[in-house]
C-alpha cells in the first residue's frame, strides 16, 4: 500500500489535500521515495482525515438509508453466528479455567464473577471486535478496494457523488450501530456457555450461577462493555475503508488491502482496549 | 468561431518516477468531436481525467466550462460533473446496483422525477443504446459489450455538455461498435455534445473524428484535422493510422 499510496493521494477527494497537506503531497510526489516511517505518518495522517469527513457527513443529511440497511444486515446478522460461537466457546473455556484453579483455593463458586467480569469488560468488547475486524473489515477493504480498482470510485466521483457519503458513512453507520449490539449477544452467549460449565461439570445451580453473575456486574463493567465496541467499531470501519478505498494494482491490491486491514484494525483495537480500560478505570475505579 | 470549452494549459503529472503528462496543452472547442490517440501508457486516459478533476496535475492549468478545474475543491466541482459525462473504459458499473439503478443513480442524485418518468427516461437512455428488457439485471450477468453499453447510457442520463469517452468501443463486436459511433455522431449534431474521444479503434477515429490530438511520451506532438493526421502529420501518427487501417 505504500509504494501505491504515493500516487494515490492526490487523486481521491479524501486526499486532495492539495493546501492544507500540501507538504505531504510533496514527500508523496517526489521523485526520490520517502522513507518507510513517513509513509506510514502520511497515511495515519490521510486515515485520520477519512474519519474526520465521515464523521462530519455522519451528522449531516442526505444519508443514505437503502445502502445503510443493507450493510447493517451485512455487518451486523452476517457476523452473528461468527462471534456468537466464539463468545460461547469462550465462555465456557473460561469456565473450565476459572473452576480448576479456584478449586485449588476451594473457591469454584465464584465461577460466574469470573466468567461475567471478564466477559463483559474485557473478552467480550476484545473478541468480537477481533472477529468483526476480520470478517468485516476485510469484506469493506475487499469491497471498497475492488470498487476503486475497477473506477467505480472515480465513476461515483465523476457523477459528482461523494464517496465519503455513498460508501463510507453508510458502513461506518451500520458498524456502529451493529457492533455494539453483536457485543451484548455475544457477552450473553459467553455467560451462557459458563452456565453450561457451571452446572454441567461444577454441580451448581443455575439460580446460583445467575445470582453470582448479576451481584458481580457494576455500572463501570456495563459502561466498558457497550463503549468500547463503539469504539472498536469506528476503527474497524476506518481502517477498512481506507485501505479499500486506496487499493491498488488490480487483485493483488484488493487482497492487499483486506490482509493490510484485519492486520492493522486488529493491532488498534488491542492498543485502543488498553488506553481507554486505563482511562475508565482511573477516572471511575 | 466557437468557444474553447476544454483548455489544457501546460499541464504535468507524475506518478512517482514515472511521468506521465509533460507540459500537454490541448484546446477542445464547443460542440466537437476530438480523438486523442497515443501508444498505451502515453497519458491518454490521465488526459482525461484531469479534466474532470478526477487527477490534479502538478503544475498546468485545466479549464472547463469556464472554470479552472485543478483549482476547484471536490465540493466545488460537483455541479461542473453534472455537465461533464465520463464513459470509463470497464463501464465501472456499479455492482451493487442493478442496470436500472445505474443508469438512474446520477439522475436520482441530482435531478427530481418521480418514479414513472424515472423508469421512462431509463427505457428511453436504453433504447438509444439498443439495449431492452435488462433493467433488472446486475451487470455480472451482462456481456462486456452490453456492460458498455449500459454505461454509455449512464453517461447519457444527465444530458451532459461533454463527454469523455476512455476507449468506447473497446472489446466491442464491429455492430456494437458502430451503435457507439453513432451514438457520438448523433449526440454532436443533435445536442452539440463536446466529444472527446480516447481509442485506439482508427476505423471509429476515421467515422467520427473532427480532429486528433496525438500524444507521445506525455507530450502532444500533432493537433490537427483529420485529414492533415493522415498525410502530413508526423511520422508515427501517419504510421498509426496506417497500422490501425490495416488491422481493421
Amino acid at each position: 500500500m505504500p509504494s501505491a499510496f504515493a500516487s494515490q493521494l492526490p487523486s481521491f477527494p479524501a486526499f486532495q489535500l492539495r493546501l492544507s497537506c500540501a507538504k505531504i503531497s510533496l514527500l508523496m510526489d517526489t521523485h526520490s521515495s520517502p522513507s518507510g516511517v513517513v509513509r506510514t505518518v502520511a497515511s495515519i495522517g490521510a486515515a485520520f482525515r477519512l474519519a474526520g469527513q465521515a464523521l462530519v457527513c455522519m451528522v449531516t443529511p442526505p444519508l443514505d438509508f437503502g445502502e445503510t440497511l443493507r450493510q447493517l444486515d451485512r455487518i451486523g446478522v452476517g457476523s452473528l453466528n461468527l462471534t456468537n460461537i466464539t463468545a460461547l466457546f469462550t465462555g465456557m473455556v473460561l469456565a473450565v479455567q476459572s473452576a480448576y484453579t479456584l478449586s485449588k483455593f476451594g473457591a469454584r463458586l465464584y465461577i460466574g464473577e469470573i466468567v461475567t467480569l471478564s466477559l463483559v469488560r474485557e473478552l467480550g468488547p476484545v473478541l468480537t471486535a477481533l472477529m468483526v475486524g476480520g470478517r468485516v473489515g476485510s469484506g469493506i477493504a475487499a469491497e471498497l478496494g475492488s470498487m476503486t480498482v475497477t473506477e467505480q470510485v472515480d465513476a461515483l466521483r465523476s457523477m459528482a457523488a461523494d464517496p465519503v457519503r455513498k460508501l463510507v458513512v453508510p458502513r461506518l453507520w451500520a458498524t456502529l450501530l451493529m457492533l455494539p449490539a453483536l457485543t451484548v449477544l455475544a457477552d450473553g452467549m459467553g455467560i451462557i456457555g459458563g452456565l453450561f460449565i457451571a452446572v454441567f461439570q461444577e454441580g451448581l445451580t443455575a439460580d446460583f450461577y445467575f445470582t453470582r453473575v448479576f451481584r458481580a456486574l457494576q455500572f463501570n463493567d456495563l459502561l466498558l462493555g457497550l463503549t468500547k465496541p463503539a469504539i472498536f467499531a469506528f476503527i474497524i470501519a476506518i481502517i477498512g475503508c481506507y485501505n479499500g478505498l486506496n487499493a491498488r494494482g488490480g487483485a493483488d491490491g484488493v487482497g492487499r488491502a483486506a490482509t493490510n486491514t484485519v492486520y492493522a484494525a486488529s493491532i488498534c483495537i488491542l492498543i485502543a482496549d488498553f488506553f481507554f480500560t486505563k482511562l475508565i478505570i482511573g477516572l471511575a475505579p | 468561431m466557437t468557444e474553447p470549452v476544454i483548455v489544457l494549459d501546460q499541464v504535468s503529472r507524475a506518478f512517482g518516477p514515472n511521468r506521465v503528462l509533460i507540459d500537454a496543452s490541448l484546446e477542445i472547442n464547443a460542440g466537437e468531436i476530438v480523438a486523442i490517440l497515443g501508444a498505451s501508457g502515453s497519458g491518454k486516459s490521465v488526459t482525461l481525467k484531469t479534466i474532470n478533476g478526477l487527477i490534479v496535475p502538478d503544475s498546468g492549468s485545466v479549464d472547463v466550462l469556464g472554470h479552472r478545474v485543478n483549482e476547484l475543491r471536490e465540493r466545488d466541482l460537483a455541479p461542473l460533473r453534472q455537465r461533464i459525462s465520463y464513459l470509463f473504459q470497464g463501464g465501472a458499473l456499479f455492482d451493487s446496483m442493478t442496470v436500472f439503478d445505474n443508469i438512474a443513480f446520477p439522475i436520482r442524485e441530482h435531478l427530481k422525477m418521480d418514479s414513472e418518468e424515472l423508469a421512462q427516461r431509463v427505457a428511453a437512455l436504453l433504447a438509444m443504446v439498443q439495449l431492452d428488457d435488462v433493467e433488472h439485471l446486475a451487470p455480472s450477468e451482462l456481456s462486456g459489450g452490453m456492460k458498455k453499453r449500459v454505461a454509455v447510457a449512464r453517461a447519457l442520463a444527465l444530458e451532459p455538455e461533454i463527454i469523455l469517452y476512455d476507449e468506447p468501443t473497446t472489446g466491442l463486436d464491429p455492430v456494437t461498435g458502430e451503435t457507439i459511433a453513432n451514438l457520438i455522431l448523433d449526440l454532436d449534431r443533435r445536442l452539440g455534445v463536446t466529444s472527446l474521444v480516447v481509442t485506439h479503434d482508427i476505423p471509429l477515429v476515421l467515422r467520427v473524428a473532427e480532429r486528433v490530438a496525438f500524444l507521445e511520451h506525455g507530450r502532444f506532438v500533432f493537433d490537427g484535422t483529420l485529414e492533415a493526421a493522415r498525410t502530413s502529420g508526423p511520422e508515427i501518427v501517419k504510421r498509426f493510422f496506417q497500422a490501425g487501417v490495416s488491422h481493421a
